[in-house]
């Protein structure tokens, strides 16, 4: 018997196949064509055909990110894998698992500045969990495999797989084998929270008297939301979430304290720089939490739960590092807990909660809508909340509105926000949202965006007309590129330097030239009910353009060099 | 402080170049690199010279670990080490006094002549980075320094510690 040979191009399809990928989210180029007619040939996996590779990162990200599956991604050599370059790095930060398969010239050509060569490789090195670079046929189901392996355990994050055009081709051939039982003898992340530091855990919460939970996008990547509610219940204690961490724990829980950071709630801000101790769950002490760092809770005693161990003590030094996975050593501080016969010394507790409630009183969290002057964008957001019960996946771009969607609409579930936390990528929010919708068809998908955002990435909705992606684009139109207007209102004196976007396209002649369904919005008046009318049409995209008042801020706000509590409540208002 | 790192990697492209990569896109200081092949091939050992202080170096060991290529990484500095480092140098060596000079430091460093020109000399030397200095200086004040080449330090802990998988 004579064993069955295949392309390399065949390869790839085969082991994505055993891996059951359903998706793979690309743009064809000469140095790829083997694998699209590979493609072309099978019907397990379908191609999503982009406009632009870097909207096929972001598709795959969002596509990850509301499902947990690895996104793939395939591009051409040269400027197709440089395109990507912007979704890998935004995947990078935000720790989610993503294969790129980057084509290349031949390997006969590797360094000779052939056409449409590009170190992929090297380009994207600071930016990867790993990289591989296929030169023979076998290399490519043994890398292909490590990739989703190394992108989707440990703290997940992208991995780029060269393939050179010469190992694709069909005049070689040869054995295919894939191994999905994956061990790498240099690569073992940890799992479990070493016994003792679990025990020194315990015990310092359970002595705690102003103890503050801080959770972020761990919770969110390990599906660890259910573990970490109970564990907030057992404590009794005050929860806040950063931006990446939404979702983690319901935005409407009792023990829920808002966002913490630089648009945080003064409550979550307040709560952190009078604790005596934090409990960090995957979360890392990102400059735009901390704030001034030498000024950072300085009575507390921190407890840092993190899968990375550089991330632990990077900024913030921890008392208690534990490396782990966080839904994991969750499970083992409850378990510890229970042990120790814990009950929070509900005394203590109450004074906590009671200062608490002060803080919360001053409701920094809110704005002013004249009922006859323009739309507040935070209004917006609470109309969205409330016309899709809170039940929408909300995807959303960068700047003021970003901020607006994170403060106005509190997210019941983990994956129901996605957005760029981390490299914070305007043009992110629709490909993001297409892959979102890709994955639940039946759910409400959102795309907040601004109206700088939008035209990012706006090329994509002739992808959203070919596979029928109804998403809702919704965009904050303030005619401006607004979180810099405000830098510039708060900082450099109000001197609007290319802050505004002065020929502006008409927003519904552009969703309706690609074939979608465009619904302008002027004045308050015809909010609610236009935007009711937007989600009512489930089959089309629907593209609002909503005009709202440009001289809106975002507050509250971290003040620059001060402590994490420092913020404008308002303009001219300190906390 | 200067530490002293040992690294024990995959033997694979682009190993060498994620570490390098690493150094320099995260601000770490890189005194001297020396990387070969271990005795099992499919190893590659690694020696690098740094400075930091001690928060800096927690992350640049965190880092490197983190890197999927890499094995094992230990800071030698504090432990008992030995720490080696090759010099090449070649010297002027015009006259006999300047021949007789070169002679003499480097038989009292313990060095060896290796080659000679018409008028240089080359010598080797190995030892810790405080030798080879020295040496160096003495070497100065006798006679030109024409050329000189330094390998980075190689290290490795004392006793029966041992770095391996
Ligand atoms: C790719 C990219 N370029 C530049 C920035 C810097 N930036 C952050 S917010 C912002 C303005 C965004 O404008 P818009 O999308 O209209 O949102 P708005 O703030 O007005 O709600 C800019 C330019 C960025 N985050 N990403
Ligand atoms: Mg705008």
């Amino acid at each position: 018997m004579t064993t069955e040979l295949f392309t390399g191009a065949e390869m790839v399809v085969k082991s994505l196949s055993a891996l059951k990928v359903k998706y793979i989210f690309g743009y064809p180029g000469g140095s790829v064509l083997d694998i699209y007619d590979a493609i072309f040939q099978q019907d397990e996996i379908e191609h999503i055909l982009v406009r632009h590779e870097q909207a096929a990162t972001h598709m795959a990200d969002g596509y990850t990110r509301a499902t947990g599956e690895v996104g793939v991604v395939l591009a051409t050599s040269g400027p197709g894998a440089t395109n990507c370059v912007t979704g890998i790095a935004t995947a990078y930060m935000d720790s989610i698992p993503m294969v790129v398969l980057a084509g290349q010239v031949a390997t006969s050509l590797i360094g000779n500045d052939a056409f449409q060569e590009t170190d992929i490789v090297g380009c994207t090195r600071p930016i990867i969990k790993h990289s591989f670079s296929c030169r023979s046929l076998a290399d490519i189901p043994v890398a292909i495999s490590k990739a989703f392996y190394i992108a989707s355990t440990g703290r997940p994050g992208p991995v780029v797989v060269e393939l050179p055009k010469d190992i694709l081709i069909p005049q070689n051939k040869g054995p295919f084998n894939i191994e999905t039982d994956i061990k790498i003898r240099s690569y073992n992340p940890n799992i479990k929270g070493h016994p003792k530091q679990i025990k020194k855990a315990a015990q310092t919460i359970s002595n705690a008297k102003r103890l503050v939970v801080y959770s972020g996008g761990g919770i969110v990547l390990s599906d660890a939301s259910e573990l970490l509610t109970k564990l907030v219940e057992t404590l009794k204690a005050p929860i806040t979430n950063t931006l990446m961490g939404l979702g983690g724990i319901s935005g409407t829980h009792k023990q829920f304290i808002g966002m913490l950071g630089m648009h945080g709630s003064l409550e979550a801000n307040k709560s952190m720089a009078n604790a005596d101790v934090i409990l960090a769950l995957g979360a890392r002490f990102d400059d735009r939490v901390t704030n001034n760092v030498e000024k950072f809770c300085p009575n507390a005693t921190i407890v840092h739960v993190d899968i990375d161990p550089t991330s632990i003590s990077k900024t913030i030094n921890a008392h208690i590092p534990i490396v782990g996975l966080v839904d994991v050593v969750m499970q083992q501080l409850l378990d510890e807990l229970t042990d120790i016969n814990f009950s929070p010394d509900e005394a203590a507790l109450s004074q906590w909660w009671q200062q608490i409630n002060l803080w919360r009183n001053v409701k920094s969290i809110s704005y002013e809508q004249d009922e006859n002057e323009k739309i507040k964008p935070q209004r917006v957001v609470e109309a969205l909340y409330k016309i899709t019960e809170g039940d929408a996946y909300v995807c959303s771009d960068v700047g003021q509105h970003q901020m607006f969607a994170a403060q106005y609409y509190p997210f019941a579930k983990p994956r129901q926000w996605i957005n760029s936390g981390g490299a914070g990528t305007m043009g992110f929010g629709l490909p993001a949202a297409m892959g979102v919708k890709l994955a639940f068809p039946d759910k409400h998908v959102i795309c907040i965006t601004g109206d700088g955002s939008i035209q990012m990435n706006i090329q994509e909705l002739s992808t959203c007309s070919q596979y029928k992606l109804p998403v809702v684009i919704v965009t904050l139109n303030n005619r401006s590129l607004g979180m810099v207007r405000q830098w510039q209102d708060m900082v450099y004196g109000g001197r609007h330097s290319s802050s505004y976007m002065e020929s502006l396209p008409d927003f519904v002649k552009v969703a309706e030239a690609y074939g979608h369904v465009g619904i302008q919005i002027d004045s308050l008046d015809e909010l609610e009910e236009k935007l009711t009318q937007a989600f009512n049409i489930k089959d089309r995209l629907v593209f609002v353009d909503v005009m709202v008042d440009e001289k809106e801020h975002v507050y509250p706000m971290q003040i620059r060099t001060g402590a994490i509590d420092e913020m404008w409540l308002k303009k001219g208002v300190k906390s | 402080m200067r530490r002293i790192l040992a690294i024990l990697m995959e033997n694979e492209p682009g190993s060498l170049s994620r570490i390098v990569g690493l150094f320099s896109q995260r601000a770490f200081n890189i005194e001297s690199l020396t990387v070969a092949p271990t005795d099992d091939n499919s190893l590659s050992r690694m020696t690098i010279a740094t400075k930091g202080d001690d928060k800096v170096l927690e992350q640049i060991v965190k880092q490197v670990n983190k890197l999927i290529d890499v094995i094992k990484i230990t800071d030698i500095t504090d432990r008992k080490h030995i720490e080696r480092e090759l010099l090449l140098v070649k010297v002027t060596a015009m006259n006999d006094k300047s021949r007789t000079e070169v002679t003499r430091i480097t038989d009292i460093f313990r060095g060896n002549i290796i080659d000679i020109g018409k008028h240089v000399y080359t010598v080797q030397l190995t030892g810790d980075a405080e030798k080879l200095n020295a040496f160096i200086n003495a070497l100065q004040n006798e006679t030109e320094i024409i050329e000189s080449a330094r390998s980075g330090c190689v290290g490795m802990a004392r006793g029966d510690q041992a770095l391996r998988i």
